[in-house]
């Protein structure tokens, strides 16, 4: 219950960061909202020597939305996207309400979230749906990553111990008719995704597809874009038959273990379940905005 | 295991419940111990060691988190707000008095981490609806009441504090 | 509404709860909030393995850690002859491990230092090398003739525990076998934990100065503790004081005694220091008391038109490594044999064997007397198998088998007097309170646009309130309760019990009985539990008994209180005895309304003007051996919806229908019902402690041991009848286990109506989504 000993650090500014990231190297875990580090480091199953909190570092707790897109800093907490009003943008607001309980949601941050990497993650599948990447710095460059690339395996990413991520840039959808919608099976609240399915589809005005994007959490090593279902939707008129067509390819992706939350036949049914529904509620949401 | 640096604790001061307060605390000292041990405020119980109960909960700068999942160096220059804090003049906060008006809790274990986060849920929502409590109180685990009268509680509390605003 | 404490004539009525103010401040005084001067922590090094020889154990690195002061290990308690306790079951447990370990997390060495951060990091240094040994995980395993042996120090070289039976076996099986129906079904209620949010914990403070151990401890038992202490340490017993302060629920985890308390004792004694042990989380799922892991199979006869003839139940009981039950001593399957349930069955056999295998000890009754919750929902399944054969209703099948109210008391098979019960008015406020015809219709209706609905029906009866000390002891002790009364010059009283509450509401339900027997509040009466220096001796609150047992004794307590009493109003009153009645609120001259005097004047009388001869003060103490059990009953209906796509179970509505007697106060009684409900929700729907075939514990946290949220929990709709207790003084039954007891056999009876269209007679809890789907597939079912 009580984290091995470690020296503490709340630097004010990045260099400061990058100073304490190159005195400490590999010894030394950057600490943002403290809901994944400090659960493991309770359990001794992490034991830092050091910790860096960059919770001061208050420019990376704003978003900005320009007409390219939007850039959200990683310590913008779970619950602030939870509560913010990007209309182009409607799978944060559907997907942060899943994200743990309430109370973790006040403090964890997005990323954190994604610095973790946790396969079972929500914002992992939620914004590899929206096509982000991350901008990555050190005090040497900035670099900027698909964030297919940075998630590199289970509980690994392309992060180099002297680089702190600082920022999710989303760009902006094809068009402004964006609907989306996050299904997750949990056990129960503040469980992990058994499954979970990010979708944000966009719409050109006669129906068409114009852009598509699936995220899936749980379903493989690392959070997933279902890069093969998506572009079966592309270009073409969601109906009811479309939808079957790429829920059934939805769950041909990925490749998810048999374990105690189920077996990896379960898991891939859910997943075209999830697609099915989630796409079918986009639909009916659509056509009510028609006829209105 | 490699030799740790002996006693680095450091100052912390916090705002708690209006009084400034100091201790020291160890960079590893939890929140939750921080506020039981040093400061001796022991309303503020702990439950689990995987951030899943909420016995812990309290205000940080105003918003409900589980105080053994936060550093106490980490609260350094923060307000907290305690279950010992609801309490004005001797006239019980709102909630406290439904929570006991309506049998909102057994144990009463989990009580003091419920009313934080019940806090912060009528302060942002003051008419919530029973789904909305349900959720808004989600984490934050009760063994003893089905948490069929604690729903039944924050409503109560909802109502009567639309009718006299109270503080906190 | 709830009604202020200070209401006349309180009994029946909800009395808002006198522990709450502090508890709604935070002022509650839970263990882990005591702190003592110059106070050490301690931690224990647990087992990684779960059947591992231990080679050596190092603890030069760990005593390097500063602020350590001791550290213990088996071979240290060994010479004190106390590496190993006896358990209430009769059998023992190591304390910390000596030659080898029996289950993952077990205890084996107990480190004692100046903070908790140290004693952890001390525990982390401990070297210890093990040789990893075979684990038996399955009992089924553990019973086959190769299973390497667990327990090497028993004379018995098998891992088989006890075999325990009960009713008439001959008589059983031929019933069976000219029955013109048998049902057959193997219920497994796999192994849960009661987990109250407050874990378990104690500090031990011995003073070598007076020789007197001060022991606090998160106890539902503080006198059978202390007496289990004495009995373990040597202490004589007027030297150690067992103080158990606001507990943060219990559930039967905190009856048995634990390694960790035995250690901090030690570990005291020998430093003449305070020694405090909270465990965390994980060592509280992992190590103490768990619940059930029964595995039942159940044969019920019956005729064409649905009468049970007989009922014959074999089970295996799998008890870890030590049986570390908490029964009552002949009872190695607690009251198991209750099984018959609510049913007039002719004849019935059950019979118990208990197995060792390489997991944590226990089992203990988790919010459930003794094994009821194990026989209940056993029977309430199977009886829902003999509807389905026999193509009848489940309300109906009951209704044909009922006990009926002119039986009463009603002789079971396997040996049990059945107090009162009218089975059918329960029922029948059940099926009225969800309009059980719609509901059916509905069912109807919605089955035949393809969704999968189901309504299930439990009708149980517990057993509860151990009980009478011809039968019931705990390591020799009777399982009697007690209460003692003092009334103080000015009309207030303290009350005190040998029970020991953890949220049930004694300090208002009790000063509610006490009350209303003299004409006072609740107000007026404070009740204190927990310290036996100052309680009554008395066996505890758990297996729903405190208001059989202990109410009983405060009530009896009362009423010896009154006797005194009214010779003191009639000396007031310038009256003889025989012409005082007691009105229920005061003494009145007979014939004579307006000459009254009230508890308070009689109060003044006793310590100022006494009767010629008449000895001083107000008190009375009465130890209540009850006559018999109490037998508390419900019917409980439940809708659900099965997700085709998911396989999540979605509860649409409850009604439980409890008649748990006379009931103190309504208020209370709803919650017990309505936490019970939570609890049994759980059991049925994500509540499992499941091992990996090497014995490792895969649910040892909040994280994977999943219990309710708001979220989860379903709405309860609540009903009630009373049919009073014949022989409990006032009539009461006890409430707090019936819910758990009674709710998971309705939620599966749901779900099995759900799919009983495509042959499913049964289907294994809990009922985590993927189970369910899994059961759908195979039927062709899933979207
Ligand atoms: C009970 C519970 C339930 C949860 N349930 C869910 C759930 O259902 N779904 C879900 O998605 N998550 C869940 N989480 C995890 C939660 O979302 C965490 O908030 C999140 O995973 C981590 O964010 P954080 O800000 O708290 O990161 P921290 O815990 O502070 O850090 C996590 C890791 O990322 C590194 N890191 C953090 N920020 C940066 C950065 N900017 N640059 C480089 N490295 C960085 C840290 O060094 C550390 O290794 C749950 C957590 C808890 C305690
Ligand atoms: S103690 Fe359980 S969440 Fe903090
Ligand atoms: S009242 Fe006991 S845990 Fe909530």
């Amino acid at each position: 219950m009580f984290p091995s000993a470690f020296e503490y650090y709340a630097p004010k500014t990045l260099d400061e960061v990058y100073g304490l990231l190159a005195q400490y190297g590999d010894e030394a875990k950057i600490l943002a909202g403290g809901q994944s580090l400090l659960p493991m480091m309770k359990l001794r199953l992490a034991a830092p020597s050091v910790l860096i909190d960059i919770g001061s570092l208050g420019h990376l707790s704003s978003a900005t939305e320009t007409a390219e897109g939007l850039s959200m800093g990683a310590l913008m907490r779970h619950k602030t996207i939870e509560t913010s009003h990007w209309p182009h943008y409607p799978l944060l607001r559907e997907t942060a309400p899943w994200i743990a309980d309430p109370l973790v949601r006040n403090r964890g941050t997005i990323g954190g979230s994604l610095a973790h990497a946790d396969p079972a993650a929500d914002w992992g599948a939620a914004l590899l749906a929206l096509g982000a990447s991350v901008q990555i710095e050190s005090r040497d460059r900035i670099r900027h990553m698909a964030l297919e690339e940075f998630f590199v395996d289970l509980y690994t990413t392309a992060l180099e111990p002297q680089e702190v991520l600082t920022r999710i840039v989303i760009p902006v959808p094809a068009t402004a008719a964006t609907f989306a919608r996050y299904l997750k099976l949990e056990r129960k609240v503040g469980d992990f995704a058994v499954v979970g399915v990010a979708i944000t589809v966009s719409l050109a005005i006669d129906g068409t597809v114009a852009q598509a994007g699936i995220g899936m959490a749980a379903m493989s090593g690392v959070p997933f874009a279902a890069h093969q279902t998506e572009s079966l939707l592309v270009g073409r008129q969601l109906t009811p038959a479309l939808i079957k067509e790429v829920s059934e390819s939805a769950s041909q992706e990925g490749d998810p273990e048999s374990d105690r939350r189920g077996s990896a036949e379960y898991k891939r049914s859910m997943a075209r379940v999830f697609v099915e529904r989630g796409l079918s509620q986009i639909l009916q949401q659509w056509e009510s905005t028609q006829s209105a | 295991m490699e030799s740790r640096k002996e006693d680095a604790r450091r100052m912390v001061s916090v705002t708690i419940n209006g009084e400034m307060r100091q201790g020291l605390a160890e960079p590893r000292t939890l929140l939750a111990y921080f506020i039981r041990e040093t400061l001796g405020l022991t309303g503020t119980h702990v439950g689990c060691d995987t951030t899943s109960c909420g016995a812990c909960t309290v205000l940080f700068d105003g918003e409900p988190v589980k105080s053994c999942t936060v550093l106490a160096v980490q609260a350094d220059q923060h307000q907290i707000d305690t279950v010992e804090g609801l309490e004005t003049d001797n006239v019980l906060h709102p909630l406290q008095q439904a929570f006991w008006d309506n049998h909102g809790l057994q144990c009463g274990f989990c009580t003091p981490g419920m009313l934080m986060t019940s806090v912060a849920l009528l302060q942002k929502n003051p008419h919530p609806t029973e789904s909305e409590i349900r959720h808004g109180i989600s984490g934050n685990l009760c063994r003893c009441t089905g948490y069929v009268n604690i729903v039944k509680a924050i409503t109560d509390a909802s109502h009567k504090m639309q009718k006299e605003p109270a503080e906190v | 509404m709830a009604i202020e404490a200070t209401e006349t004539r309180p009994l029946g009525k909800a009395i808002k709860r006198k522990e709450d103010p502090r508890l709604v401040r935070g002022q509650g005084r839970y263990l882990d909030d005591i702190v003592l001067p110059g106070m050490l922590y301690m931690a224990l090094a647990r087992s990684p393995y779960a059947h591992a020889r231990i080679k050596e154990i190092r603890l030069d690195q760990a005593y390097q850690v500063p602020g350590v002061k001791a550290i213990l290990t088996g071979a240290d308690l060994e010479k004190m002859n106390l590496s190993w306790m006896p358990t209430l079951a009769g059998d023992r447990q190591m304390v910390l491990a000596t030659g080898k370990v029996l289950f993952q997390y077990q205890e084996v060495a107990a480190v004692v230092a100046e903070s908790r951060a140290a004693a952890e990091d001390a525990v982390q240094l401990i070297e210890i090398d093990y040789e990893p040994l075979a684990p038996v995980v399955d009992p089924y395993a553990a019973l086959k003739a190769d299973a390497p042996l667990l327990r090497e120090d028993r004379d018995q070289k098998d891992n088989h525990i006890f075999h325990w039976e009960v009713g008439d076996r001959k008589a059983t099986d031929d019933a069976l076998a000219s029955s013109p129906v048998v049902v057959k079904e193997f219920i497994r209620m796999p192994r849960v934990h009661p987990a109250p949010v407050e874990p378990c914990g104690c500090i031990a403070d011995y003073q070598k100065a007076t020789g007197k151990l001060t022991w606090y401890v998160t106890s539902q038992a503080p006198h059978a503790h202390r007496t289990v202490l004495a009995l373990v340490s040597g202490l004589p017993e007027h030297m150690i004081h067992v103080i158990s302060p606001d507990i943060g629920g219990g559930f039967g985890n905190k009856v048995p005694v634990y390694p960790g308390y035995v250690c901090s004792v030690v570990m005291s004694l020998q430093l003449g220091r305070p020694v405090k042990w909270v465990e965390t989380r994980t060592e509280n799922i992992a190590t103490t008391n768990f619940a059930r892991d029964y595995h039942m199979t159940a044969e019920i006869g019956a005729t064409q038109e649905g009468i049970v003839t007989a009922l014959k139940v074999a089970t295996i009981a799998d008890h870890g490594a030590f049986d570390a039950a908490a029964d009552p001593s002949k009872f190695p399957a607690g009251l198991f044999s209750i099984v018959t349930g609510s049913y007039d069955f002719p004849v019935a056999f059950a019979e118990v064997d208990g197995v060792y295998t390489n997991k944590a000890p226990g089992g203990v009754a988790y919010r459930c007397s003794f094994r009821v919750t194990e026989a209940s929902y056993l029977i309430e399944r199977v009886m829902n198998t003999l509807a389905l054969k026999l193509n009848l209703d489940p309300a109906e099948i009951r209704r044909r088998n009922f006990i009926r109210p002119e039986q009463f008391p009603y002789q079971s098979p396997l040996g049990w007097t059945y107090d009162s019960g009218n089975y059918d008015a329960t029922l029948n406020e059940a099926l009225k309170l969800v309009d059980y015809e719609q509901l059916r219709k509905q069912q109807a209706e919605r089955r035949a646009g393809g969704e999968l609905v189901g309504i299930g029906i439990s009708t149980f009866t517990e057993i509860v309130g151990a009980g009478p000390s011809n039968t019931f002891d705990i390591l020799g002790i009777k399982m009697f309760d007690s209460c003692e009364i003092r009334i103080h010059p000015t009309g207030k009283a303290i009350a005190r019990l040998g029970t020991r509450h953890q949220g049930q509401g004694h300090e208002t339900t009790f000063a509610q009985v006490i009350a209303d027997e003299l004409g006072m509040t609740a107000a007026d009466v404070l009740i204190e539990e927990g310290d036996t220096d100052t309680a009554p001796y008395g066996l505890g609150t758990y297996a729903s008994r405190s208001t059989p047992t202990a109410g009983g004794a405060a009530a009896l307590a009362a009423r010896r209180i009154r006797q005194k009493a009214i010779q003191i109003a009639a000396h007031l009153l310038e009256v003889s005895p025989d012409d005082v009645e007691w009105n229920g609120e005061k003494f009145a001259a007979k014939g004579l309304e307006s000459r009254a005097v009230g508890m308070s004047e009689v109060a003044l009388a006793a310590y100022t003007n006494l009767p010629e001869g008449m000895e001083p003060g107000l008190e009375a103490t009465y130890y209540y051996d009850p006559p018999n059990l109490t037998f508390p009953n419900g019917a409980y209906v439940a809708m659900v919806a099965i997700d085709r796509g998911t396989g999540e179970v979605k509860v649409e509505r409850f009604v439980a229908v409890d008649d748990c007697g006379t009931v103190i106060n309504p208020m209370v009684v709803d919650g017990q019902v309505h936490g019970g409900l939570t609890e049994g929700f759980g059991i049925a729907f994500m509540q499992e402690i499941a091992y990996d075939e090497d014995g490792n514990n895969l649910a040892p946290n909040f994280m994977e041991y999943l219990v309710p949220t708001a979220v989860e929990a379903p709405h309860w709709e609540t009903g009630r009848t009373v049919t009073p207790s014949p022989h409990h003084p006032i009539g009461a039954k006890g409430v707090g286990e019936s819910p758990n007891v009674g709710s998971p056999a309705a939620f599966v009876n749901a779900v099995v109506d759900a799919l009983s269209p495509y042959g499913v007679t049964n289907v294994e809890i809990p009922l985590f989504p993927w189970k369910v789907w899994n059961v759908l597939k195979e039927l062709g079912l899933t979207q």
